[in-house]
């Protein structure tokens, strides 16, 4: 079937091919290290059939996930199908990943249409991880239906150590969260993996960010992250990758490790990764029985340049408007008016996303000041939103909470106002408002009108804005 | 003085190739073929067969990080742009996400679905943010040819590239504190030089290398069938 405004789906039985052979293994990995490397030239030499591997080195690299998603997946199969063939089959069904997320609670018919193309994609090529919604009237009647493309991608156990993942979404590199390769592309390079499972790639330099001492109970992951931006800038990390270590990182959950990785292309970045330790083991064994192989960064790999950052040391921050690295104090922010607050998105509507929110709400015991948008990433994290009592909050559940407080009740999974939307989208931006949000991007437009004023923050700096009405420093209620 | 010829009439072998590979794939990218005809682009030398990077015409002039939110509003994303009505109405938006105190001249003027600067300047890290490559499809679409900007964000300069969209220039200095939109140019890819018309001034643009014959050829599936590195679409 060709992809097409009216296109219907034509009688083709879905056919999947068979994988190709893997390529013979370099014992790169094992024996006496000759080249020392950096997990991301570890994981890509192992995919390219190379034993080492340098920066800047061009390589083809072996595919082991594509996701792709409702705005990207349909011109991206229209190029496979228009450089490929019509009847050309794709190089692995079971290696591709549909995501339904941007685009689902409206009533725009192209956004729609957007969605039944991948559907009908998934028909043709006999795809089955498609996580699809049929009705859009209550996405609890879906259980295939899930939400946001990179949680999603966490939460069903495709996202593996020392794997290979490219997704037509520049927030892919959320996933290196799980010590893999994992990074966004254009969908010219999606429909080319769609016909060859293979991609021509430079080797990244790495940049190396040590992050020790303990976490003061005020600071997040968003925080981390945000001051590394504001040090590096948005385009300090351009062409590289950036591997976090240290032992912040090692006492972090595996969803605040995703939310550091998630705003690495936020720098500029390739791709980001965390080391695999008993976190991540922990983790992906209890959502996938599949095989797969870690790699480690060699002890002595080149980096282009090492941050050591004493966590201990951080205050909360926002990214006042306009760039992700505007990097301020909450406090020096503190007073500014707000319209509402916004908590979702990949990087910002996890479950421990909400039950942090929650928490300082219940500990604040006030009602928001604001309206209080809250997104759920999925729709386990929106059960678990309604389901798990928070800890330490008498037994209540995040949901409880945030409707003491007066929030507006938890909506359906999607990527909703993240990036904006078709004008009818949940929590859209329609007016020069300002918000707090724990989202990744507050480009001028990004969540809507081209004049609104987004300050990006963790979670508790979010809550803590909602029930002042304006920037808040967290330390005020925690 | 060099002849200046319409694109599109055999003068460039970059279109010439792209018309016989939309001819063999049975698309024709009607929309983008049209808004590349509008735009001038000059002759560097007759007997060479090498296709020839030189665009001549206004530019338009913008900042550091120019964001894809910016170049494409995410609104717009449900337009698919492999069909042809679709990618024209994605063109129709290039650039509209600028701030309009910032940027009172507008990319497209109201009521056009064409722009009339085929050069874009860009200060740093042009094209940060989403991967969405509706960003270089929609300004091709639009008819702009190429961006000379101080440095890209990574994934847009890949997709100017694979899709053959938009040259992904970059130049020696900081050419958006020099030139004002509306400034009439010439971008010599050839000679690596971007010339301002009016005054005369010139400055350096740095090798477009390896990225240039894929741009040439009409992205990276066109290059690679050229090469014969991938066979021909059944």
């Amino acid at each position: 079937m060709q992809i097409g405004t009216s296109g219907r789906m034509l009688a083709a039985p879905p056919r999947a091919t068979a994988a190709p052979m893997a390529p013979p293994r370099t014992p790169a990995s094992t024996g006496g290290v000759k080249h020392a490397m950096t997990l991301t030239e570890k994981i890509l030499a192992r995919h390219s059939g190379n034993s080492v591997l340098r920066p800047g080195d061009n390589i083809w690299t072996e595919v082991d996930k594509l996701m792709t998603h409702d705005v990207c997946g349909p011109p991206a199969f229209g190029i496979f199908q228009r450089e490929f063939g019509e009847n050309a089959q794709v190089w692995d069904a079971d290696k591709i990943v549909l995501i339904p997320d941007h685009y689902i609670f409206t009533e725009d018919e192209r956004a729609n249409r957007n969605v039944d193309i991948l559907r009908q994609m998934a028909h043709q090529y006999g795809i089955k991880h498609f996580y699809d919604i049929t009705d859009k009237s209550d996405f609890r009647a879906n259980p295939d239906y899930k939400g946001v493309c990179h949680v999603a991608l966490a939460q069903e156990g495709h996202c593996k150590p020392g794997e290979v993942l490219f997704g037509t979404d520049s927030h892919t590199c959320n996933a290196g969260a799980f010590g893999q390769f994992a990074s966004g592309i254009g969908n010219t390079d999606a429909g080319f993996i769609l016909g060859t499972g293979k991609l021509l790639i430079k080797v990244p330099p790495t940049l190396r960010f040590e992050l020790e001492g303990e976490l003061p109970p005020y600071i997040m992951a968003k925080d981390i992250i945000l001051q590394i931006i504001g040090e590096i800038t948005v385009d300090g990390a351009t062409y590289k990758a950036m591997e976090f270590t240290g032992s912040a990182i090692e006492s972090m959950s595996m969803e605040e490790r995703m939310t550091v990785c998630n705003m690495v292309v936020e720098a500029g970045g390739k791709n980001g990764t965390c080391p695999v330790d008993e976190t991540t083991l922990d983790y992906v064994r209890q959502r996938t029985s599949d095989a797969f192989e870690p790699e480690f960064a060699d002890a002595g790999a080149s980096y282009v340049k090492t941050y050591r950052i004493d966590v201990s040391k951080l205050q909360p921050l926002v990214a006042a408007p306009h760039s992700p690295d505007n990097r301020k104090l909450a406090s020096e922010c503190a007073g500014t008016s707000i319209d509402r607050v916004y908590i979702g998105s990949c990087t910002g509507g996890k479950y421990e996303d909400f039950s942090a929110a929650a928490r300082l709400l219940h500990k604040a015991g006030q009602q928001v000041k604001v309206p209080t948008f809250l997104v759920p990433a999925t729709q386990k994290v929106w059960a678990d939103v309604y389901g798990l009592p928070v800890a330490g909050c008498d037994g209540k559940t995040a949901a409880k909470i945030f409707e003491e407080a007066g929030c507006v009740p938890p909506a359906a999974p999607s990527c909703a106002a993240c990036l904006g939307g078709p004008r009818d989208t949940f929590a859209r931006l329609n007016e020069a408002e300002t918000v707090v949000s724990t989202t990744n991007r507050n480009f001028p437009g990004r969540m809507g009108n081209k004049d609104g004023r987004i300050y990006l923050a963790s979670p508790y700096t979010a809550a803590a804005s909602a029930i002042a009405g304006a920037v808040a420093d967290p330390r005020d209620y925690l | 003085m060099q002849p200046v010829l319409p694109q599109g009439a055999g003068c460039s072998g970059r279109h010439a190739a792209k018309q016989q590979l939309a001819h063999s794939f049975g698309l024709i990218k009607a929309a983008s073929q049209r808004a590349r005809q509008q735009t001038l682009v000059t002759r560097a030398a007759v007997s060479n067969k090498k296709p020839a990077r030189v665009v001549r015409g206004k530019c338009f002039v913008t900042r550091d990080n120019i964001d894809t939110d910016q170049i494409i509003p995410a609104e717009h994303l449900t337009l698919v742009p492999s069909n042809p009505d679709e990618l024209e109405q994605l063109g129709s938006f290039a650039l509209c996400g600028l701030p309009q105190e910032l940027y009172p001249e507008r990319f497209i003027k109201q009521g056009e679905i064409k722009t009339e600067y085929p050069v874009v300047i860009g200060g740093n890290n042009f094209g940060c943010g989403s991967s969405r490559e509706h960003a270089p499809v929609c300004m091709g679409a639009s008819g702009a040819r190429v961006v000379v900007a101080q440095s890209y964000a990574r994934i847009f300069f890949r997709n100017c590239v694979s899709t053959g969209e938009l040259y992904p220039c970059e130049a020696d200095e900081r050419l958006c504190d020099s030139l004002q939109t509306g400034d009439e140019v010439e971008v010599n890819m050839e000679t690596n030089v971007l010339t301002n018309l009016g005054s005369g001034k010139t400055f350096g643009l740095k090798p477009l290398g390896e990225a240039a014959p894929v741009v040439d050829a009409g992205g990276i599936f066109a290059y690679a069938r050229a090469q014969g590195m991938i066979k021909t679409a059944a």
